[in-house]
């Protein structure tokens, strides 16, 4: 197909023809042609159907408001993205879009029979049907609407490329580079602030890039446009972001940018960003967002070919494209004219200049009678014909009464419709300023600012250039002066010969008595039609938020943006109230839809989330280890042998460290140094035992509680000096224990002379556990006495290992002899090495956390957020060992004393002897009463740890049982999946060594 | 008049408008029983107090309109997979209203159990949903574990790589769990009330709680003027504090900012919900064809129904991790709610210190799915003044005794 | 992302800062003497309002410290932030001064 309806002039690049393919058919175009205008100018205006109707649709606007031309881009590799804006999408060669929902063809769609069935297909119709027989809606209604639903199709693989982010600041950000915000950016930079001028096209100008009569400053408007930019360039301290949406404003001054990076090149080079986030924090903002002209509304203003006349325009003057050569223009707005006047100088006969008002006056009009074009004042279109494009429109007179008659018929193959621009006040609503609604024009403008931000040119109301550029540079200097930048006297640009907008018009357009046949569109993109919402407020939908959400208006991909002041108007018709009563939709971000990708930006794979690993990873790493997440950290889970399942391998862990030795690397272990006069009086009012008479070498268990009395985290504390403690707690538990202690130091306990800091990277921590622990180490340690005389269980010496300094504390998790070697992080590395290659002698093996878990879960050592959930007390743990009697106070003690957590059948940690000693129940699995409980009933408490023990020869289990340590020996179930709940009985949670003679060996 | 396929043809026939589907009258000097704030819950309450009750004398008051709230603003997720015994009666019982509530209020509120899928990164994560399996299967309840395989084949669009920071390591599936329409909930009970003569009251801003020398509530005034009640249900999700302040009752509960968002509409992709509470984030698709997506709150209160976008980026990244197919669709539509949370994450429904005031407050981030259940039991409590067995256990009082009902500990990750 | 003054180090984004709470919660010097009421109220009750609020935050990847802040939380505005321990300020006149 030849490009027929090119003609001269416009901003493309005839130089560089580019060929691209829609629906499989190629096409040719210029660089600087979207895909919209490169298919209108090939003679293609059905680009789209609609959403519920399956309704031909043709481009309705230019830019980002477009409802119908919605297509699929692909360019292979994972690289589709469905409902992109035709009218937005950049051309590039070997561009290859797709038409989409559509069952066949654009041309042909089955889905159409939806339009035939119209009537019962009105507003809110799924709410009254599809409910017999019950359960059909999900089995069978729900599926079939699912499938015809939705617009284009999701990717189907991954998405390959990258997307970037970027934080900003900046003295003034201007938010669109029309003529306003260019003026505004100019008069802003001149002064000195930071400036950030972003716009969503490709290229700034806005309106001006399709502009032909109109001057600024003695020279043709885009004359001008190319000047600014040249001198906005030259300034270092201004940034230009074109393809750039301002989508979100957000508290003080915080705005969201999207830049679109890569998506116009035919081969984005693949190091480079598809897109970029820009999160910029602005002293001040200029909203210059402009104005989106309206539909009329009336019986079939959806046929293809039926379109915007400012986008017409736009098609003509910035593209080279005459979207018809029959046209008629429907308008209540003087802008029109120029829209008339420039495609009949570009060659369109135009048939017929309806205009609704009796009597339109202006520069427009008077242009248009001068080029002798058919001005016919006091007409509607009563209705436009034709099914894949519009080939004709009938007429109506309105009388001196107010009434329609029909006037008879014209042909056309294009209708341009104006009715009047609404300004674009969505950045200004986000940021959460206040409309106010302009009675006598019939719009709403921004009112009172919340922000430090004020609005210019379209985005405000004014439609003169002068009065735009006058606009947009006071606020540029406005805003830099508000930045703290002194403007010099520089002056606003001066205009003349354009032909603004002045008019308009909201609501559906008069009609003849007795209504017309077809449907006329308030939301084209999900077909919600004037008569919709007429019937929403009948069924009592009053509130537009009402009708919005029972008619979908205004909730399309558009979200509105030509749709919702007629929807008001018509709405606050119906219901007789004045428009602002029946309330405006608050406007939400984003501005336009926003990809996830850039939002995600480089959180992904290892980026997601931070990634911490102790010194001693790459080793776990060279010998093969599983690891394990826990909070952040990876943690070496076990190390299987070639051939080894995991349980065998954690078998032969477990069987290691209690025949011989093992080493596990514990640097994951969250430590805390707690320094100063008053620190064992702070760790007593942390803990529920007392530290002050602990002393100096020794350790003592240490039970933490939030202030309502549970369980939140427990360690191992040493005493380094009088006024030095070492403080440990649980991996996963580290920051929160940190923040804890900080805010009762900080908040409560002022009076006390305590330092916290965290010390978890700073030490790594190599545990050697097992009878032969102390004979592995011995040879390495230098100034400590390792003697069981010297050096009891649960205590702390400070010397050197390998040369360099430690704190060695004889502590045990496996219930055997064990030491916990602390040495500064940066000889992690070595000092494993040395403990390894000294262990090797004694024939033991590294263990992970598993076996971990098993060893000293066989000794009957609880882990906080395992065998405790956040609703558990001391004594529930049989630990009121752990409780300092004599302390006044400690956190959490008040609470212990509640109603509830003295109740006697408080859930409470037993061991549970399963009968069948190969059966290791679910970690999670219910105690029951009998075997087969009845469904509904009540558990008597869960099983928190359950393992193979391998020493034991048979499984080990804990639980919290109600009332359990009152029941010893009595026999209880633990449900399975898969049958009925098994018996085992009560007994000490202590499985192995239950006198510790391993312990203190 | 009913609503059926028939009715539809027939009023397509005769291009007759449809009635009202409810009346907006102006208030009663008095009713028997006031409830505050006209979102799900509320005009739940009042259909079952009519309904159940015969207590048809009653009034629903709003602020703004019916279901404007977080009934209109949630990602609908249905469930009643929880752990403790209590929340399972309480959800299960509102699933069980669910799974009739179209035929039972001759309105489609679309439910659908698709399949809530939650997914488990660690190996605390499958301790945790063993446990609720477990829980669940003894309460009576469906739920089921699911290999990493078996979850993709469930939705395919997972990603199940083992290459990805947080690994899917499995998921427990409740098959009854599902979505619905919010706002259908919130018309369907609004037109069922009305048409057993409840009035619902629009545009009608509670000013004060207005108190006998006995201390007793006699009524409220509004914007509207007094309005005498024997009875007043508060049911004013993020805003019960300000209410209940009206009273001189201190609630236990904060108000957070919670914000959703949606994809543009595609065709059907993700055909169940899931949930990573783990990565904090969840997705479902909407019959219209748009990725429904939740996140966490906010970190402070706030009634500004708005929220930071670090908080939607951070569900983002989850998402195109779990869903790496969905990173170049894009965000439509992001809003914020205000969801009023207790310190152990579970509701409170009951009396209060106030004789004649009760309160139904403190959902948190899950309430839409406990609707049916919640105003049943509730109007059950406001019509005998005691508490159905099911919402006894979920009352002011347990905050004082300690027998809190910690769904959130339960899932808290330590070790 | 709010941008708030740490009393100790400037503005900053909300992202270094993490939510403490409702500010000026006095936990008993002697808990034992508390009876349950006002231990629940303590623990529990919280004003929550709908306007001016003052709150803990603290400076988490910062300077570590705790600080209180005046927000008003229909708009989401700071109106004041101010050191831990020092009084708390009259409601009234901070909310003259909303608007920034």
């Amino acid at each position: 197909m030849s490009d027929g309806f090119r003609i001269k002039g416009g901003r493309i690049d005839r130089a560089k023809p580019i060929s691209f393919s829609f629906d499989g058919t190629v096409y040719r175009g210029y660089e600087g042609d979207t895909l919209a205008s490169a298919l209108l100018a090939n003679g293609v205006h059905l680009m789209g159907r609609s959403f519920k109707y399956h309704r031909p649709r043709g481009v309705l606007a230019a830019g980002a408001e477009e409802p119908n031309a919605l297509v699929t881009v692909t360019r292979g590799g994972g690289r589709s993205t469905p409902n992109l804006r035709a009218t937005q999408v950049e051309l590039y060669e070997g561009l290859q879009a797709e038409s989409q929902n559509r069952f066949s063809s654009l041309g042909f769609d089955i889905g159409e029979i939806n339009d035939l069935a119209g009537p019962l297909l009105g507003a809110g119709f799924y709410y009254k049907t599809f409910m017999q027989p019950k359960g059909a809606w999900a089995k069978l209604y729900e599926p079939l609407i699912r499938r015809a639903a939705g617009l284009g199709e999701a990717p189907r693989h991954p998405d390959p490329d990258h997307y970037a982010n970027r934080f900003a600041h900046c003295d003034v950000l201007v938010a669109g580079g029309g003529p306003a915000g260019l003026a505004a950016a100019l008069a802003a930079a001149q002064s000195g602030a930071r400036v950030i001028l972003a716009d969503e096209q490709n290229e700034f100008g806005g309106s001006l890039l399709a502009e032909t009569t109109a001057t600024i400053d003695d020279q043709p408007a885009q004359d001008w446009v190319r000047a600014t930019i040249a001198a906005l360039n030259a300034m270092p301290h201004v940034t230009l972001l074109p393809r750039t949406t301002v989508f979100g404003y957000f508290q003080q001054n915080f705005l969201g940018l999207v830049e679109r990076v890569t998506d116009h090149q035919a081969a984005p080079p693949s190091a480079v960003a598809r897109e970029r986030l820009w999160q910029v924090r602005a002293k001040e903002v200029v909203l210059a967002t402009g104005a989106i002209e309206r539909p009329l509304v009336f019986a079939g203003n959806d046929r293809p070919g039926v379109m915007l006349a400012s986008a017409a325009r736009i098609f003509c003057n910035r593209y080279g494209v005459l979207v018809g050569r029959r046209v008629i223009l429907f308008t209540a707005d003087d802008s029109a004219y120029a829209a008339a006047l420039d495609l009949f100088r570009a060659g369109a006969t135009i048939m017929a200049i309806a205009d609704l008002r009796t009597n339109p006056t202006g520069p427009g009009v008077d242009a248009a009678r001068a080029a002798k074009l058919p001005v016919m004042p006091g007409t509607v279109i009563i209705a436009a014909h034709g099914r894949l494009r519009a080939d004709g429109v009938t007429l109506g007179a309105i009388g001196e009464d107010g009434a329609v008659r029909a006037a008879g018929d014209l042909p056309c193959d294009a209708l341009l419709m104006a009715g009047g621009f609404t300004p674009t006040v969505h950045l200004f609503s986000q940021s959460r300023g206040k409309l106010t609604y302009d009675e006598a024009r019939q719009m709403f403008i921004p009112g009172t600012s919340v922000q430090r931000e004020r609005s210019a040119g379209g985005a405000k109301g004014t439609f003169a250039l002068a009065a735009i550029l006058a606009e947009g540079h006071a606020a540029g200097r406005d805003a830099a002066q508000k930045a703290g930048f002194t403007s010099e006297a520089h002056v606003a640009p001066q205009a003349k010969g354009d032909i603004p907008v002045a008019g308009g018009f909201v609501g559906a357009v008069p009609q003849p008595k007795g209504g017309v046949k077809g449907k006329a569109f308030v939301d084209f993109q999900n077909d919600v039609k004037a008569t919709d919402i007429i019937a929403a407020t009948q069924e009592g939908f009053r509130s537009i938020e009402h009708v919005k959400r029972y008619t979908t208006t205004g909730m399309a991909t558009d979200q509105g943006k030509t749709s919702n002041m007629n929807a008001l108007a018509i709405a606050a018709d119906a219901l007789d109230r004045p428009l602002p009563q029946v309330g405006l939709t608050t406007f939400r971000m984003p501005y336009t839809p926003v990809t996830f990708g850039s939002i995600a930006g480089h959180a992904r794979g290892d980026l997601f989330d931070p990634v911490r690993q102790t010194p001693i990873h790459g080793w776990a790493d060279e010998q093969g280890a599983a690891f394990e997440n826990v909070g952040l950290w990876k943690r070496a889970w076990y190390f299987a042998k070639p051939g080894e399942t995991m349980h065998e391998a954690v078998v032969r862990e477990c069987m290691t460290v209690r025949r011989a030795a093992g080493l596990f690397d514990a640097s994951t272990l969250g430590k805390i140094e707690v320094v100063g006069p008053d620190a064992a009086e702070f760790l007593n009012r942390l803990y529920t035992n007392p530290f002050s008479k602990l002393e100096v070498g020794r350790c003592r268990y240490g039970l933490m509680l939030n202030e309502a009395g549970f369980v939140m985290d427990d360690g191992v504390i040493g005493r380094l000096a009088t006024d030095r403690f070492h403080v440990t707690m649980t991996t996963g538990g580290a920051p929160r224990v940190l923040a804890h202690m900080e805010d009762y130091l900080q908040t409560e306990f002022t009076d006390l002379k305590v330092w916290l800091t965290s010390t978890t990277e700073q030490w790594a921590v190599i545990a050697v556990q097992g009878p032969r622990a102390r004979a592995i180490i011995a040879p390495l340690v230098e100034g400590i006495d390792l003697s069981a005389e010297a050096m009891p269980h649960m205590s702390v010496k400070t010397g050197t290992i390998c040369g360099v300094e430690t704190r060695l504390f004889r502590v045990s998790f496996t219930g055997e002899l064990g030491f916990e070697i602390n040495v500064p992080s940066d000889y992690g590395r070595a000092v494993w090495d040395a403990v390894w290659a000294e262990a090797r002698k004694h024939d033991v093996c590294a263990y992970g956390t598993e076996a971990m878990h098993v060893l000293r879960a066989e000794k009957g050592y609880i882990i906080v957020g395992q065998d405790t959930d956040g609703t558990v007390t001391p004594a529930d743990l049989g630990m009121e060992w752990a409780i300092g009697k004599s302390k006044p106070d400690f956190v959490g003690k008040r609470s212990l004393s509640r109603s509830d957590l003295v109740k006697p059948n408080r859930p409470q940690l037993v061991g549970l002897r399963t009968a069948d000693p190969g059966f290791v129940p679910d970690m999670g699995a219910q105690i029951v009463p009998v075997a087969n409980p009845a469904p509904g009933s009540s558990a008597q408490g869960f099983v928190s740890s359950s393992y193979d023990s391998a020493v034991l020869g048979r499984s080990i289990v804990m639980g919290l049982v109600a009332g359990g340590r009152a029941r010893m020996a009595e026999t209880v179930f633990i449900t399975r999946l898969d049958g009925a709940a098994a018996p085992a009985t009560i007994v000490e949670p202590i499985f192995y060594d239950p006198d510790g003679e391993r312990l203190h060996g | 008049m009913k609503f059926s396929a028939l009715a539809l043809l027939k009023q397509a026939l005769s291009g007759e408008p449809w009635p009202e589907q409810w009346r907006s009258p102006e208030p009663k000097p008095a009713y028997d029983v006031v409830i505050v704030g006209a979102g799900g819950h509320g005009l739940a309450t009042a259909y079952y107090l009519a309904k159940e009750h015969g207590l048809h004398n009653v009034a629903v008051i709003e602020k703004g309109w019916l279901g404007g709230g977080n009934t209109g603003r949630n990602t609908t997720i249905i469930r009643s997979n929880y752990l403790w015994e209590e929340s399972q009666k309480l959800y299960e019982h509102a699933v069980k209203l669910w799974e009739g509530l179209s035929q039972e209020l001759n309105y489609n509120v679309m439910y659908s159990p698709r399949g809530v899928m939650m997914l488990a990164h660690t190996e605390h994560d499958i301790q945790s949903a063993k446990r609720h399996i477990h829980a669940n299967r003894l309460g009576g309840i469906d739920n089921e574990w699911l290999t990493p395989e078996e979850a993709q084949a469930f939705c395919p669009i997972l990603n199940i790589s083992r290459d990805i920071r947080y690994p899917i390591l499995g998921a427990a599936l409740q098959r009854r769990g599902g979505t619905a329409r919010h706002d259908a909930v919130a018309w369907g009970y609004a037109r069922g009330a009305s048409a057993l003569g409840v009035d619902i009251i629009q545009n009608c801003e509670v000013k004060g709680l207005r108190r006998a020398p006995s201390g007793a509530i006699t009524g409220v005034e509004t914007t509207k003027g007094f309005i005498g009640a024997k009875r007043v249900g508060v049911v004013a999700a993020g805003h019960t504090s300000v209410i209940m302040q009206m009273a001189d009752v201190q609630m236990p509960l904060e108000s957070y900012p919670l914000q959703a968002l949606v994809s543009e509409p595609v065709k059907p992709v993700m055909p169940c919900v899931v949930m990573s509470n783990t990565i904090h984030a969840y997705m479902s698709q909407s019959d219209k064809g748009e990725l429904v997506i939740g996140a966490g709150t906010d970190a402070y209160t706030s009634y500004s129904q708005t929220g930071g976008l670090h908080i939607s980026a951070h569900t983002l990244d989850a998402i195109c991790e779990l869903f790496p197919v969905v990173r170049r669709m894009k965000m439509l539509r992001n809003w914020g709610g205000i969801v009023d949370v207790t310190p152990d994450r579970s509701p409170i429904i009951g009396k209060t210190p106030v004789e004649g005031l009760f309160v139904n407050c403190g959902w948190g981030t899950g309430g839409f799915k406990a609707t049916p259940g919640s105003g049943h039991v509730f109007a059950w409590t406001l019509a005998k003044g005691e508490p159905h067995p099911i919402n006894a256990p979920f009352s002011l009082d347990r905050f004082r005794t300690g027998r809190l009902i910690d769904e959130a500990a339960a899932a808290a990750v330590a070790h | 992302m709010l941008l708030i003054e740490c009393p100790y180090c400037g503005p900053r984004p909300e992202l270094e800062f993490r939510y403490g709470g409702e500010a000026h919660v006095a936990r008993a010097a002697d808990p034992a003497t508390v009876d349950d009421e006002h231990w629940t109220a303590f623990l529990f009750w919280r004003g929550n309002p709908k306007g001016l609020h003052f709150e803990r935050w603290r400076h988490a990847s910062g300077c570590g410290r705790f600080f209180n802040c005046a927000r008003d939380t229909v708009s989401d505005v700071i109106v004041k932030t101010y050191k831990a321990g020092e009084p708390k300020p009259d409601a009234a006149r901070l909310m003259t001064g909303t608007t920034p």
